[in-house]
């Protein structure tokens, strides 16, 4: 098969939108979080929160979707931490958000022992399963393609849209625009900064959540240690990509999902010549490059990273 | 005149640290009045009013504002009970987020947060409404960080009357105004007042203070020293109010220019926008000579400063210092050479806010042998230099360990004067010297600025301020949309017009 064939396959595009979708949700996460003034690199361990929680809920009997509402209450509880730490208490949302990284992911793995101290083999749940849409799950192409992803693959689609609508059509979306642009602007129209960005914060962490859900709950059955495996750092990468705007955001997801399953087909194409870490490399150096090429002229949201106090100049 | 009294600040006292900003002020107002708020820099008149408006928490004291009729004491600490109770501000530095359009800056906070749709529809009637009404007019659709300066502080009244404001704080609304966008907001006061609106305001501007304010209150060090109605007063009796003395005037004395200074040939620079070009600009400034650049902002007057203070390079033509060409001119070429750089915007470009006023007072020479040995900081020397510069040039605020941040705009100043010209720069760059100044603050940087001519340094004063220019520049020179011209006259109408463009 040659490299363009592969790029005809529906299998390989429903492949790249299935590793794109925790990437949306994650993305869409970092994106809130960012657009209200508050880094959040407590993502890559959330995402692990995310996917024991939901795993664990499900394995506990609460049902898929009361899965994912458990991971993201987990999620806004990390989110709420990181909050408190960076928001009213101003520290350094570098320092703390690698601190709930390390700090979720090792709970996570905690509870995770603790609660099964003596599997050899990871216990399954019964996991989200493609929807079967009669009759367009069986058109050529698009069928594959769209109609038999798993429900939370909608849901990543549907978070988009309301992302979207949420920060351009609403007057919360106003505001959280303006506190991370100038929270000064908020707090003189009587708004409060540390509301906003608090609850930007959990709401962003609870989408991150809802990504690392995605892997114990729809592209996995189980959980394991070292799952996450680096996906919410590319979603840090892929918010600057995106120019914090939904829209992109999708598109830097699905790009990455492109490179990484057009890697895992080539490798098997031509395997024999080149050592595979190269191809494991290929979507990260690649997505480092369209992230040098878009992160030119991208607009940073301008208080990022700035903690305000109220009643100081 | 006597209108019924809607708002009553009572012995309201704010101290930061050691710092007694205000000290039991107590202040009335009257509907469809206009009170003028005096004092110096760092007197506490922001401070006052940000304790009206709710960003402060007063220490002690107690507002009341009349409400259906009845005095009703206002909730402090909180901007949302300010502006429910009719108060609308805008605030020294303006507080818009530059992202969003007029409409979105103008309506954030007044709508419900949790609401799927907003109302826009009627909230663009009422704020075409207010706009018809008030004279003030801005672009509704456009984002907010491209709108002119003059735009931006129309868009921050636009916010206070959009809440239907009753009471109006207006924090030196002028300081970044043109003359003309100036009268023009003045013109829009009077008008609302006759509707019944009351205005506080804050200017150093005794010009407009006299035509547009009922009533003058004066601040001094953080106590009313006085209160006055505004047909009794005129300058001086102010100036005595505000400074406890009488302001010594500096004379200027007759002086040869000698060498040249700064040398520009031939110099165009091409911004990113009209307001930083500059084309084929040539002058000389030359040792005991102040050249004024008179003009309207944004005619290429940050072009020009960039290109003398390093931050900007010519697309064509030659800069000189003192005689020698500078071939790469960048901030500490230009600072090696011999420039002392005076900022336009002393907030930004002037002063790292974070770090302390005794680190500000060095940190452009940081490599200098006194201040570091092999790399580190020699902090004593450090401290020394401080201590030496806030007594010489009369720096108050928290004190020299502080984050420059806190002092007032008026003493950041002071530090960047005590700064560049205790290095007896060959040439001075003074861009804006005294927008936003006290009186005596601004008769100190004109004193300075003298006294450095004297000693054989060339001056380049760009300013929008004619009466400055006409008292401290030997030559003028006028700049606009880009092009320099040289002024043989020193009349006001001539180069006025000049100013707008129109060759007499
Ligand atoms: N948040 C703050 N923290 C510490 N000190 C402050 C703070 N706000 C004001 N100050 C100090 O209080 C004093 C009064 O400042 P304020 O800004 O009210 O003066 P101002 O009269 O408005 O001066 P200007 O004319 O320069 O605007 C100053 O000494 C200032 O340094
Ligand atoms: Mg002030």
């Amino acid at each position: 098969m040659d490299i363009l064939q592969i790029l005809l396959t529906d299998s390989f595009w429903a492949a790249s939108l299935r590793i794109a979708t925790p990437l949306i949700f994650g993305v869409l996460g970092a994106l809130i979080c960012e657009k209200s003034g508050v880094l959040n690199l407590g993502i890559e361990g959330i995402f692990a929160a995310g996917a024991m929680a939901g795993w664990m809920a499900v394995w506990l009997g609460a049902g898929l979707w009361g899965g994912l509402l458990a991971a993201a209450l987990v999620g806004a509880f990390f989110g709420l931490i990181h909050a408190i730490l960076t928001v009213p208490l101003g520290l350094s949302q570098h320092v703390s958000g690698l601190g709930v990284t390390l700090f979720a992911t090792s709970v996570s793995y905690f509870i995770y022992r603790t609660a099964l101290p003596n599997v050899t083999s990871p216990p399954r749940i019964e996991s989200f399963q493609a929807l079967d849409i009669a009759g367009l799950s069986d058109l050529p192409f698009i069928g594959p393609v769209l109609f038999q992803q798993t429900a939370m693959t909608w849901l990543a689609l549907l978070m988009v849209v309301l992302v979207w609508y949420v920060l351009e059509r609403t007057a919360l979306g106003v505001a959280i625009k303006a506190v991370g642009d100038n929270p000064d602007s908020v707090d003189a129209q009587g708004l409060s900064v540390y509301s906003l960005r608090i609850g930007a914060v959990m709401a962003g962490s609870a989408l991150m959540a809802l990504g690392g859900a995605f892997l114990t709950m729809s592209a996995f059955d189980a959980f394991f240690f070292g799952m996450v495996n680096g996906r919410g750092w590319v979603c840090i990468a892929l918010v600057i990509f995106a120019s914090w705007r939904p829209g992109k955001a999708l598109l830097g997801a699905l790009l990455f999902g492109a490179f990484d399953a057009f890697q895992v087909r080539l490798q098997t194409e031509v395997g024999a010549l080149v050592p595979g870490q190269v191809f494991l490399m290929a979507p990260y150096i690649l997505s480092i490059l369209a992230l040098v090429i878009a992160a030119r002229g991208a607009d940073y949201p301008r208080a990022l990273l700035t903690p305000w106090f109220k009643g100081q100049r | 005149m006597e209108n019924p009294k809607i708002l009553s600040l009572n012995a309201l006292s704010k101290r930061f640290g050691s710092v007694v900003a205000n000290d039991a002020v107590s202040l009335d107002l009257h509907r469809g009045e206009v009170l003028a708020l005096l004092g110096e820099n760092g007197a506490g008149k922001t401070t006052l009013m940000n304790m009206l408006f709710g960003h402060y928490l007063p220490d002690s004291g107690s507002v009341e504002v009349l409400q259906d009729g009845v005095m009703t004491p206002l909730q402090l600490g909180h901007p949302q009970a300010a502006l429910a109770a009719g108060i609308g501000m805008v605030h020294q530095h303006f507080t818009l987020a530059l992202n969003l359009t007029t409409f979105d800056n103008v309506v954030l906070g007044s709508e419900p947060l949790f609401s799927w749709r907003r109302n826009r529809a009627a909230a663009r009637a009422k704020l075409l409404a207010i706009m018809e009404q008030s004279g003030l007019v801005a672009p509704l659709d456009t984002p907010v960080g491209q709108l002119s300066v003059g735009e931006r502080q129309r868009v921050e009244i636009l916010k206070a009357l959009y809440r239907d404001a009753r009471i109006l704080v207006l924090d030196e609304p002028t300081a970044v105004l043109t003359p003309q966008e100036a009268d023009t907001l003045f013109e829009n006061v009077a008008t609302m007042t006759q509707n019944g609106l009351a205005v506080i305001f804050i200017s150093h501007k005794l010009r407009e203070v006299l035509a547009f304010s009922n009533r003058i209150a004066v601040l001094r060090h953080g106590q009313k020293v006085g209160e006055i109605a505004t047909k009794d007063a005129d300058e001086r009796v102010i100036a005595r109010m505000m400074v406890g003395a009488d302001t010594p005037v500096t004379a200027r004395e007759t002086m040869s220019p000698g060498t040249p200074m700064l040398t520009l040939k031939d110099v165009s620079v091409q911004g990113q926008s009209k307001r930083d070009s500059l084309s084929r600009a040539s002058f000389s400034v030359h040792s005991h000579e102040i050249l004024g650049i008179a003009g309207v902002s944004g005619n290429g007057q940050s072009a020009l400063a960039g290109l003398v203070s390093g931050l900007m390079r010519p697309d064509r033509g030659t800069v000189s210092v003192g005689g020698t060409e500078i071939s790469r001119p960048n901030p500490l070429t230009m600072i090696t050479a011999g420039v002392g750089r005076i900022p336009e915007d002393r907030h930004h470009d002037g002063i790292v806010g974070a770090m302390t006023v005794a680190e500000n007072m060095v940190i452009e020479r940081l490599n200098d042998a006194d201040i570091q040995t092999r790399g580190l900081l020699n902090r004593d020397a450090i401290q020394a230099n401080a201590d030496r510069l806030t007594k010489d040039y009369d720096v108050r605020g928290p004190g020299s360990d502080a984050a420059a941040r806190l002092l007032s705009g008026g003493n950041i100043q002071k530090l960047i004067l005590a700064r560049v010209f205790d290095q007896t720069p060959r040439l001075i760059l003074a861009n804006q010297p005294t927008r936003g100044l006290d009186m005596g603050a601004a008769a100190e940087v004109g004193r300075r600025l003298l006294e450095a001519r004297k000693r054989g340094a060339g001056v380049l004063l760009i300013s929008e301020d004619l009466d400055e220019i006409l008292g401290l520049a030997d030559r003028i020179m006028v700049i606009h949309d880009g092009q320099l011209s040289e002024l043989t006259t020193r009349d006001r109408e001539e180069i006025g017009l000049s100013m707008a463009g129109e060759h007499a």
